[in-house]
């Protein structure tokens, strides 16, 4: 049966291959084995849903002769992934999804890494970072959660997140440094874990991402306060009683001047071919052309942006700049 | 041989006390450092081996657990087993798994050739089959699949 | 009783033969995937989801729910046939099931473990039926310092169990939780014990530790005997089903402590592996026939599986309807409920009555299913055990050598299989027990992590593990299984002595 699957795949990856032949966008470069989609993290997390979903609408488009396959390289904080990216130099069948540890984890651990050491492809969308608390808690705005965090003692409010000295403790940091106050921090090792975590009341606040918190938002368990972003977000439709993502207000509307969005972006080893860059692109401009796609970035209410090139290497550039300094506020920068 | 086994056990426990150092092993204001578990842990696989191998010492049982003609047959398996692990990442897993089973039933088994060939290249090849293009898992390839292009 | 009438709707959404014969292949391809170990459930899951893009979501999650009910009831078969655990949750199948099959009763071993599988999976079944919205509602009431109260349970319930002389349990243990602790540590994200390795960043993984200790390590074992190397004549006909069958009712305490154990673990979610360990350690102290476990006694696979299963199933609940996986392949399968634009979470139940339903549904078939695709395997994989050694042994050491490559994609992992094959060697000769060893390596950073969460939120008081009733009688529970042996000592020296 799955060998019929498996002949069926393979005839509709022939078709697609004849019919791409005709087109003018004919490219030069094709990847010659199976694509290896590294994830620096774990399974079931942000990075790794969205490397599956593009693994599954490729295959489902038969957007890519060869097969794509998700490996999950989530040891030293996603430092195996990335070491691995850059132990293979000129394999172009290599591809990795970042998120914000190819910035923090060589800065916190000392694992000799850093995105210079990689091909840069495209940035595929930047995910946001919401503060959110329980619904049953008396926090109507960040005012009203401000107030009673100032009038707290120190370290009694408790925020939980992913991970240790990474996106979540740096935003943390960076509303303590806001508010003058002392929160404590909780590493939870997902972030679908962390959003329970509050439901159950057992921290007080938690500033997951979107998707993670999604599902208990709409079931009216947590309450968003306001949106890490400049700008509102994108999604008009109801999620939870009236309110729609776009419903959120900015934090910095609110008072709480922190901005944050992490990259989720795609990067190859170094020391790859020109063509075989530009195929991926072009790769990752039909994937975001697909419907599932756009359903993805709906209900995570991602922010859309897309890079690649130059352009895309600058913004890293500029984010790695802006995460040394971060850490290095926060007091994360490892010692050894 | 007792002996030898509880002394590379406190090599261990010695190598977690010394790696936890590193890390800090002290009790702080919000719970235990990184090192403070693996710290202790590491004293005790100590201590404990210390006694295991007085224990052994006192004991007697210098004499070895088993007779040499035993351990010949188990160093009949570890040794082909170490070349194997030693070859993957050169020779890729096919070419090792091959080679392994055909020298292990041929040495040790004595089984004709006909049969010995069937199985050390037919069990590659059904891995490869269900590995790579069922499932989809890339395993270690050496410079023959290369050659074939896979 | 409403879940009923939603049930009866569920199985008409089912009861297709499209269906159906998903199911089947879903069975079949999970059985292979759990016989071979690296390949878990969460990957054959994960790879064959884009595969499932084109069916309907209700096809799409039967096929690969049957699939993790085929890995769950797969996993047994290497456990007792070759000792090798094909997933993490059959090492304490293991225990008992390898003996069986050593003594020629491969069959019933096989038999009993597929058997128990099924009850724990049907119990668990039941339980999501009729309470998943109370049940979701306990699985919010463990934090951290909850969970720590289950590990350390989980983990009092098994030691002190063994014949080994206590100071070479003690020396095992800890070396397990000295291995648990290398990589990344979770609450400071420090890298520990790494000593500047890249290959250790990602720490000792369970599978490869429990693949070289247990599974090379018999066959250096075998090969020391210098006795099998005829295959084993085993005693296989179809008949030994019901033999089994007959025999399996007397253990209806085993099997129901059992369930009620994976449920719980499932649900917290703890996890299947905890859950088989608890289980079976608690079996042993209260079976009468305790003394004889580990040396083939069929209530030492009863137990372990039944809970296993138990905890398989009901952690697909906290996944639907809180969106927290209670293992890797749930965590799979919540993405690919994602994809499908199905959000997992408290509303699951409300918004999308035909999938939930027919999922469930799917649960009860699949199982049955499986059970008989299992069961009619039986004299099949049992005949396995007469080919001869010579043959074997090297195809197995190739299987364990893919195995542990493909769980980090990692040609140092097979190295240390290695080194773990010949320690689990050693360690047996020299009467230290593996099963601590293991089971240190599962819980250990677990409940490391638990612990330092737990004293984070309590800014370091060691009273937040006796600040509710739920966390203080597990911790008293835990105790208590702890000193037991100390306890009933006690208590029969009383005894005897007031007859005195």
């Amino acid at each position: 049966m799955i060998q019929t699957l498996g002949l069926r795949t393979a005839a509709v990856a022939l078709v697609a291959a004849v019919a791409s032949f005709g087109s003018p966008s004919a490219m030069a470069w094709e990847p010659t084995r199976t694509v290896e989609f590294i994830v620096p993290a774990g399974t079931g997390g942000g990075a790794d849903q969205m490397a599956r979903t593009i693994q599954g609408i490729i295959t489902k488009h038969s957007l890519m002769k060869q097969s794509m396959v998700v490996v999950n390289k989530a040891g030293g904080a996603g430092g195996e992934g990335f070491l691995d990216i850059k132990n293979s130099k000129g394999n172009p069948n290599k591809l990795i999804i970042t998120l914000s540890n190819l910035f923090t984890t060589p800065l916190a651990t000392g694992i000799p890494f850093s995105w210079k050491d990689m091909t840069p492809v495209a940035m595929l969308a930047l995910d946001e970072f919401v503060l959110w608390v329980n619904a049953d808690s008396p926090y109507k705005t960040v005012g009203d959660f401000v107030k009673a965090m100032k009038a707290a003692p120190p370290g009694q409010f408790k925020m939980g997140g992913t991970g240790s000295k990474q996106e979540d403790q740096i935003i943390t940091v960076a509303i303590e440094k806001a508010t003058g106050t002392k929160m404590t921090y909780i590493p939870y090792k997902g972030g679908g874990e962390v959003a329970v975590q509050l439901v159950g009341k057992h921290v007080d606040a938690t500033v997951n991402n979107p998707i993670e918190a999604v599902a208990q938002w709409r079931a009216g368990k947590l309450r968003p306060l306001c949106v890490f972003d400049s700008k509102l977000l994108a999604g008009k439709d109801k999620i939870a009683g009236e309110m729609s993502w776009s419903d959120i207000p900015t934090c910095k509307s609110q008072g709480l001047d922190i901005e944050y969005l992490m990259l989720r972006g795609v990067f190859m080893p170094p020391g790859v071919p020109k063509d075989a860059v530009e195929y991926y692109v072009e790769l990752f401009k039909k994937v975001r052309a697909t419907p599932e796609w756009a359903q993805l970035m709906a209900d995570g209410a991602f922010n859309q942006s897309f890079m690649s090139g130059a352009d895309y290497a600058k913004w890293v550039e500029g984010e790695e700049k802006r995460h040394r300094d971060l850490m290095k506020e926060a007091g994360f920068l490892a010692t050894n | 041989m007792e002996v030898g086994v509880a002394a590379f056990m406190a090599l261990l426990g010695v190598v977690t006390v010394i790696g936890s150092l590193r890390v800090g092993i002290g009790w702080g204001a919000e719970g235990p450092k990184s090192g403070f578990f693996p710290f202790w842990v590491g004293l005790i696989v100590v201590a404990a081996s210390l006694y295991n191998m007085a224990q052994a010492y006192t004991k007697g049982s210098r004499k070895l657990f088993a007779s040499w003609s035993q351990i010949g047959q188990v160093l009949k398996v570890v040794a082909p087993l170490t070349i194997y692990v030693a070859a993957i990442p050169w020779f890729g897993i096919y070419l090792a798994s091959a080679l392994l089973i055909a020298g292990f039933m041929r040495w040790i088994g004595r089984y004709g050739w006909p049969l010995v060939l069937a199985i050390s290249i037919g069990l590659p090849i059904v891995t490869y089959l269900t590995f790579e293009i069922w499932f989809l898992v890339p395993l270690p390839k050496g410079p023959i699949e290369e050659l074939l292009g896979l | 009783m409403e879940g009923i009438g939603d049930l009866m709707t569920g199985f008409a959404v089912v009861l297709s033969w499209q269906n159906l014969l998903y199911m089947l292949i879903g069975i079949v391809l999970g059985v292979i995937i759990g016989v071979l170990p690296g390949l878990g459930g969460a990957n054959g899951v994960a790879i064959l989801l884009p595969l499932t893009f084109t069916m309907s979501p209700t096809s799409a999650i039967i096929l690969l729910s049957c699939i993790y009910w085929g890995a769950l009831f797969g996993g047994a078969i290497t456990s007792i046939l070759f000792n090798i655990p094909g997933e993490p949750w059959s090492v304490a199948t293991t225990f008992d099931g390898y003996p069986m099959a050593q003594n020629g009763k491969a069959g019933e071993a096989l038999t009993a473990a597929f058997t128990s599988s099924f009850v724990g999976a049907l119990f668990a079944v039941i339980v999501i039926t009729l309470a998943a919205p109370l049940v979701a509602s306990f699985a919010l009431q463990f934090g951290p310092a909850e969970k720590f109260s289950v590990f350390f349970l989980a983990f009092c319930s098994f030691v002190g169990m063994g014949k080994e002389p206590p100071t070479k349990t003690i020396a095992a243990m800890m070396l397990g939780f000295a291995l648990a602790a290398v990589g990344t540590d979770t609450v400071t994200g420090q890298l520990r014990l790494t000593f500047g390795s890249t290959e250790l960043l990602g720490g000792f993984d369970f599978l490869i530790a429990v693949i070289g200790l247990f599974g090379i390590g018999e066959i250096l074992l075998t090969m020391e005997e210098g006795l099998s190397f005829k295959g084993k004549a085993a005693g296989i006909s179809p008949a030994v089903v019901w033999q089994t069958w007959k025999e399996l009712p007397r253990y209806w305490m085993t099997s129901l402590r059992s369930c009620l154990i994976g449920c719980w673990m499932g649900i917290t979610p703890a996890g299947a592996t905890p859950a088989s360990f608890m289980s079976y350690g608690i079996a042993k102290r209260a079976s009468r026939k305790g003394d004889q476990f580990g040396k083939g006694e069929v209530e030492g696979v009863v137990a372990p599986e039944t809970a296993a299963h138990a905890a398989g199933t009901s952690a697909l609940l906290p996944m639907l309807s809180l969106g927290v996986p209670g293992s890797p392949t749930a965590a799979v399968l919540l993405g690919g409920l994602l994809i499908w634009g199905l959000q997992p979470g408290p509303l699951l139940f409300v918004e999308q009555k035909d999938f939930v339903w027919g999922l469930i549904a799917s649960m009860y078939l699949g199982n049955i299913v499986g059970l008989i695709v299992v069961l009619t395997m039986v004299p099949f994989f049992a005949a396995i055990l007469r080919v001869p050694f010579a043959i074997i042994a090297p195809i197995i050491l190739v299987v364990c050598a893919i195995g542990a490559y493909t769980v980090h994609n990692s040609t140092f992992d097979v190295v240390m299989m290695l080194v773990f094959g010949v320690a689990g060697y050693l360690f047996k000769k020299c009467n230290y027990p593996l099963a601590p060893l293991v089971l240190a390596i599962v819980l250990g950073d677990k409940a490391e992590e638990a612990f330092r969460q737990s004293l984070l939120i309590s800014q370091g008081g060691l009273g937040v593990f006796f600040s509710n009733g739920l966390v203080g009688s597990i911790m008293v529970l835990g105790l208590v299984a702890l000193f037991w042996p100390v306890l009933s000592n006690f208590y029969s020296r009383l005894l005897t002595s007031r007859r005195a």
